[in-house]
């Protein structure tokens, strides 16, 4: 069924990665993804390979599930290394007509392809572990200073939830749509791309109306329950640090510890 | 004075064409005065733009009257300082189950009320279970409300509006888009807190079987109230609510159509039982 469908990529299991609070695992990927590109040595990027993989373990979620998301960045990833590869000037290896293949472009790109795919991995594995509504909280935790500058960090947060609350209802209602125009004869399969998408439009326009109507009815009651921003609010779920999130943090700290130290006296 | 106390309430829309121009007015509530008092059974029935809704709207401050005056919990519901008094002392439930959940949990859900007043955290909870509770829903704490049944959602809405402890809890057609399984759910939780936890409940409906467990019953037509009395007074008018355009139970009208054949029966039959018992009695 579609209401069935969870947003994002949340892999559910019974791990302390899945238990950590929100703000430990944003932190910690901002802190893995900035090491990825500190350094270009092998040593560097041996401690980021384990300390990957030891996360990974564990984490309990499936490696296939983390490699899903590389499918999407194969075509971005194939361009980086094309152009690593044939413009980085030094020492040629190969050369066919105008395109040479250097030492160092060989070097460099071997570092894109590794680079990005920690990237991916690091990233996915933190909304694979977090539900999108925890990681909304986690940010609106963690962007609060923000609000002194008039920052709507609340509100924002708060569109985000609801509008994750949303989407399967209104791809429902899509669906909905789509059969009771079809029903009446609209085509949405035939014809060039510009034919096709002005077969769209008597799907969308009943799906804005309604959309419409929806926020207006849920703004109402919003309202009703005594909704007026995030001043005063409390939380029935605060985010409270406890013992596993501080291990956390102290294992982040010891990971950047050994990733320069690696970089800047690994002995390759 | 009752919980909700209306005097003169007025309400007008005003139509505008493209330009902003005024079209004309339209009355959606007329002149209507009524007094409800603390722990009771309300049901405010009427046909489609009747102004019923509008009516509901005016009790949680998100209309005010444009002539009159609406009191809830003694409270004047035109002053802008009463507003979040009010909407914490008088909940609504709204139509459509899908636009009133605003959590993707339940129990965040129903927390999301208390939240909002600054209840403190330990509270909420103990709230949202006891309102959970009372709806019989507690075993769905945990489920996300997109795979509810709409009887489901519509008695979450209602633990949401519970779990603000509100004095009054009013009901904005909560069964128009459930079928009779989840009618039957919302209208059996909607009398458990009325019967248990002793709160007023104002149901506005225009399914006239859901009414009659109510102890006074509102008919309103074109913006007035053009009938009021208990079920029992109300139904026995069969005529004039057939010419306000509603249906009768099905049991009354059979006690009206055998009454007007000649047989000796009393006016404003309810149930079946009653009938059964007074055709037991004449012969």
């Amino acid at each position: 069924m579609i209401r069935d469908i969870t947003l994002g990529q949340y892999y559910q299991a019974d791990s302390p990665i899945h238990k950590m609070d929100p703000r430990v695992k944003l932190i910690g990927t901002i802190c893995y993804i900035i090491s990825l590109f500190l350094f270009r040595s092998l040593s560097a990027y041996a401690v980021a390979t384990v300390f990957l993989f030891a996360v990974i373990h564990i984490s309990k979620v499936p490696f296939r599930f983390i490699t899903k998301g590389m499918k999407s960045i194969v075509i971005l990833m194939t361009i980086t290394v094309a152009f690593n590869l044939f413009l980085t000037p030094g020492d040629i290896l190969v050369q066919f007509w105008r395109l040479k293949i250097t030492r160092q472009g060989v070097e460099a790109s071997g570092y894109m392809i590794l680079r990005l795919t920690y990237l991916i991995i690091g990233s996915s594995l933190m909304t694979l572990t977090t539900t999108p509504n925890n990681l909304t909280d986690g940010m609106e935790k963690l962007l609060k200073p923000l609000s002194v500058v008039k920052v709507p960090v609340h509100e924002v947060a708060m569109m985000m939830s609801i509008a994750l609350r949303f989407i399967p209802i209104l791809l429902e209602e899509t669906d909905k749509i789509m059969k009771a125009q079809m029903a009446r004869g609209a085509d949405f399969e035939s014809g060039n791309l510009i034919q096709k998408a002005r077969n769209l439009v008597p799907l969308l326009v009943p799906l804005f109306i309604s959309a419409f109507r929806r926020a207006n009815d849920l703004a109402m009651a919003m309202e009703a329950r005594c909704y007026r921003g995030g001043e005063g609010r409390t939380k029935m779920k605060p985010l409270m640090y406890h013992r596993r999130d501080y291990c956390a943090y102290g294992t982040l700290f010891l990971y950047l510890a050994a990733i320069i130290a690696a970089g800047k006296w690994g002995p390759f | 004075m009752g919980i909700i106390k209306a005097k003169d309430i007025v309400f007008e829309y005003i139509r505008r064409d493209e330009e902003g121009n005024v079209e004309g007015i339209t009355r959606a509530v007329d002149d209507v005065s009524l007094d409800i008092e603390k722990g009771e059974f309300i049901a405010i029935l009427g046909h489609n733009g009747s102004g019923k809704s509008t009516l509901a709207k005016h009790m949680n401050a998100l209309l005010y009257p444009t002539e009159g005056t609406l009191w809830v919990d003694g409270k004047d519901t035109a002053d802008a300082a009463n507003t979040w008094d009010i909407r914490q002392s008088a909940g609504m439930v709204f139509q459509n189950p899908d636009n009133q959940i605003i959590g993707s949990i339940v129990e965040e859900d129903v927390g999301f009320g208390p939240e909002n007043m600054g209840v403190p955290t330990d509270e909420i909870w103990e709230r949202v279970g006891e309102s959970l509770k009372a709806v019989g829903m507690y075993e769905y704490r945990k489920h996300s409300p997109n795979r509810l049944s709409g009887g489901q959602k519509q008695r979450v809405a209602i633990a949401g509006v519970v779990a603000m402890h509100p004095k009054c809890i009013i009901m904005d057609e909560p069964t128009a888009m459930l079928d009779p399984n989840g009618r039957k759910e919302v209208i059996r939780a909607a009398r458990a807190l009325n019967d248990v936890e002793k709160v007023t409940v104002i149901l506005i409906t225009h399914y006239m079987d859901e009414v009659i467990h109510a102890d006074k019953v509102f008919v309103m037509d074109k913006g007035k109230v053009v009938m009021q009395g208990t079920p029992r007074e109300i139904f026995s008018r069969v005529e004039e609510l057939k010419e306000l355009r509603l249906d009768v139970p099905q049991v009354t009208l059979l006690a009206y159509e055998l009454k007007k054949a000649g047989l000796h029966l009393p006016d404003g039959i309810l149930n079946t039982e009653e009938l059964v018992k007074e055709l037991w009695e004449l012969s």
